[in-house]
């Protein structure tokens, strides 16, 4: 995974407020065997409307997505994350999110930073105003700057660790393997398997 | 101070402590896997050189994409063909038990886990598929995962995780006749809201949830994450223990003895303390219909659409605009006066031999409402198999509804299954999200006997609604010869 430690780029004003994971990618684009190409499957009801935020220029060129509260929820599809990405964006911004597009997006080095809705207001009334306008990130102080307002966000201490060393979980949990092969060692016995197959 | 269940489940499970400040790691008793979000994690495993570490304590099953009708001939959509595809050779590759269509034991995920007697108290079941959180009707710590989690798992069999918090839903008192699991579960996630669960695993407890089949257990504990909790429970008693006997993978003799004396630990103390408490009473519980684009927007059935004017906070209030105008609905309408073009019986959350029988005994002897289109899909293969040995598809079929075999189906928008723009459909599905069940397609989320009636009527109905039926020999009396469900010896 990239390293992020700051992202500044131009902020997209979501004015949505539970947008799930159904309308970030619907099903219908999950068809696909690898990570990439569903730039164009994202948001892709919303965006048949000429107006939608993201066919307007200068938004259409964003990276920062700043989003009413309970984005990501429902399914768990990572392919959000992927459409995110592939469109562009390196961070979204929310009052809440659905825990499991929070995992994924810290996971593919998206970030996904928690700002309290009186912020949003702000900063969505900024990209109104004034179209355009860059949004920078920044992990290391967990602020974001917009234009003349620069407000705190939260991120878990350990995702945030993660992002900025760039840091692949698998290969974190695979240095403690022997702990993986004590558990098996201990593990009841009578503990379903699924192989020799039964039915 | 004492634990709560999932705190015990937690405990049980973990391979390395990280202290408090870094994640714990778990350990993943049981891996669910299917064809839209494990192609990847395949890929990458391939990429990185990696092995499966378990694979017999890994499963898939052919579901979301799987066409429920003419499942013998070729997928006719060819991404969806190269997805099963791209399974059944990454099942081969890593060595990993598949059942594909066409398979007595092909069916939904989260319908095969616990027929095959997979899902049992205490495990830890993960899925790349947030209604994993069925499981936890069994007293297991299962929930939903992403792409790269479900890659963490193949390589590791462990998830590294920061503990959930836990909330107490206590649901006192008895169910009043014609209220059933979906309607618990509806009120409950209009009550705490969509992101009123986020962060937490949702244990539910008191004396209706007591009194609930697994049935109904698991589609209370499936739509937790409607609520936006990674997870929901309910501890194991003696009906789950009666559920888990004799299926396939159930232990026997002294290993049923030994995972008992533990399953029946598996009860929150009574001097543990939740984060978070809720409780509701079961007798205020009514049938329940959602009427805008997310599952918290939901009231009783005997309700009005809600006027948007009513709502004090601004987010609800866009929310409900929003939603009213996709819904094309007008506020005040009485929603019993709602009419369907569609009703969907189907679904994780609804689509077990239960389910179908309820649907089955509101329908019997009356007749379709004209121009509705009614579809019945069962949960697995061994599901259609039990209701045709219990004569329920000769119910269905003399009604006018199209008896399909087991997938996903018209849940989400992904198989030939799909609703046209502006159609709407009375589902026992989970979401009512916009374009759920196809783009432009209006969803109204209902249980298994307001489906049905709502058949009847074509307008969104309760049984009670219902003039009576006629009787009817169609489908037989109840057949006490045919056991619940196939048990091994």
């Amino acid at each position: 995974m990239e390293k992020v430690i700051t992202h500044t780029g131009i902020g997209v004003p979501l004015r949505r407020s539970n947008v799930d994971t159904d309308q970030i990618i619907p099903a219908v684009y999950l068809k696909r065997v690898s990570k990439t190409g569903f730039d164009d499957a994202l948001f892709a009801g919303w965006r048949q409307d000429e107006e939608f935020v993201l066919n307007r220029e200068p938004y259409s060129r964003g990276s920062v997505l700043v989003a009413g509260p309970d984005f990501g929820t429902g399914s768990s599809r990572e392919h959000a994350v992927w459409a995110l990405k592939d469109f562009g964006f390196r961070a979204v911004l929310a009052a809440r999110f659905g825990d499991i597009f929070r995992g994924n997006s810290g996971k593919q080095g998206l970030v996904a930073g928690v700002v309290e809705q009186a912020d949003i207001e702000l900063i969505w009334k900024i990209l109104e105003n004034q179209p355009g306008t860059e949004v920078t990130v920044d992990l290391e102080t967990r602020t974001v700057r917009c234009d003349t307002v620069t407000v705190p966000f939260e991120i878990d201490d350990y995702t945030r660790w993660r992002l900025m060393e760039g840091l692949d979980d698998i290969g974190l949990t695979l240095r403690h393997e022997e702990d993986i092969t004590a558990y098996e060692a201990r593990r009841e016995s009578w503990r379903p398997t699924t192989l020799p197959a039964r039915t | 101070m004492g634990k709560t269940l999932a705190e015990k489940v937690w405990d049980a499970h973990v391979v390395r402590s990280g202290g408090g400040n870094e994640p714990d790691t778990i350990y993943i008793d049981l891996h669910l896997l299917h064809e839209v979000t494990s192609p990847q994690a395949f890929e990458g495993l391939r990429l990185a050189g990696r092995k499966l570490r378990r694979p017999d304590l890994t499963i898939a099953t052919e579901d979301h994409n799987t066409p429920t009708a003419d499942i013998f001939k070729p997928i006719a959509d060819l991404t969806s063909r190269t997805q099963i595809e791209t399974l059944r050779k990454n099942a081969e590759e890593f060595g990993v038990r598949l059942h594909s269509l066409g398979d007595a034991e092909q069916g939904i995920v989260h319908v095969v886990g616990p027929q095959l007697g997979l899902t049992q108290p205490g495990m830890t079941v993960v899925c790349g598929d947030s209604h994993t959180s069925t499981h936890g009707a069994f007293g297991a710590l299962a929930f939903g995962i992403g792409t790269s989690e479900v890659e963490h798992v193949m390589a590791t069999q462990t998830l590294s995780l920061k503990p959930f918090k836990t909330m107490a839903i206590t649901i006192e008192g008895d169910l009043p006749e014609g209220s059933t699991a979906k309607d618990i579960i509806l009120a409950i996630i209009a009550k705490i809201g969509t992101g009123g669960g986020q962060g937490y695993v949702l244990e539910y407890r008191g004396k209706a949830i007591e009194q609930l089949s697994m049935d109904g257990r698991m589609t209370i504990c499936n739509m937790s994450i409607e609520a936006g909790a990674r997870a929901g429970m309910i501890a194991p008693d003696e009906t789950t223990f009666e559920y888990v006997k004799g299926r396939p993978h159930a232990p026997t003799g002294a290993d049923w003895d030994s995972a008992v004396e533990y399953w029946k630990t598996l009860r929150t103390d009574d001097d543990a303390v939740f984060d978070a408490e809720v409780v509701l009473q079961a007798e205020d519980i009514e049938p329940f219909v959602t009427w805008g684009t997310n599952p918290g927007q939901g009231l009783p059935l005997s309700a009005r659409v809600p006027d948007p004017q009513d709502f004090e906070d601004e987010t609800d209030r866009v929310a409900a605009e929003n939603a009213l105008k996709y819904m094309d609905l007008t506020p005040g309408t009485p929603l019993k006066e709602i009419e369907v073009d569609t009703v969907f019986m189907g679904s994780c959350t609804n689509s077990r031999i239960e389910d179908l029988r309820a649907f089955a005994s509101i329908i019997k002897g009356r007749k379709k409402a004209d121009g509705v289109r009614v579809m019945v899909v069962p949960g697995s293969a061994r599901v259609r198999l039990q209701a045709e040995a219990e004569g329920l598809h000769h119910v269905f079929e003399e009604f006018g509804a199209e008896w399909r075999f087991a997938g996903c189906s018209m849940c989400l928008g992904m198989n030939p299954d799909q609703l046209a723009p502006g159609e709407r459909c009375a589902s026992t599905s989970n979401r009512n999200f916009e374009g759920r069940q196809g783009k432009g397609g209006r969803t109204h989320l209902v249980s298994p006997v307001v489906a049905a009636a709502t058949a009847v009527r074509g307008k969104l109905s309760s049984p009670a609604d219902l003039p009576p039926a006629e009787p009817t020999e169609i489908g037989g009396p109840a057949q006490p010869d045919v056991t619940i469900e196939r048990r091994s010896a």
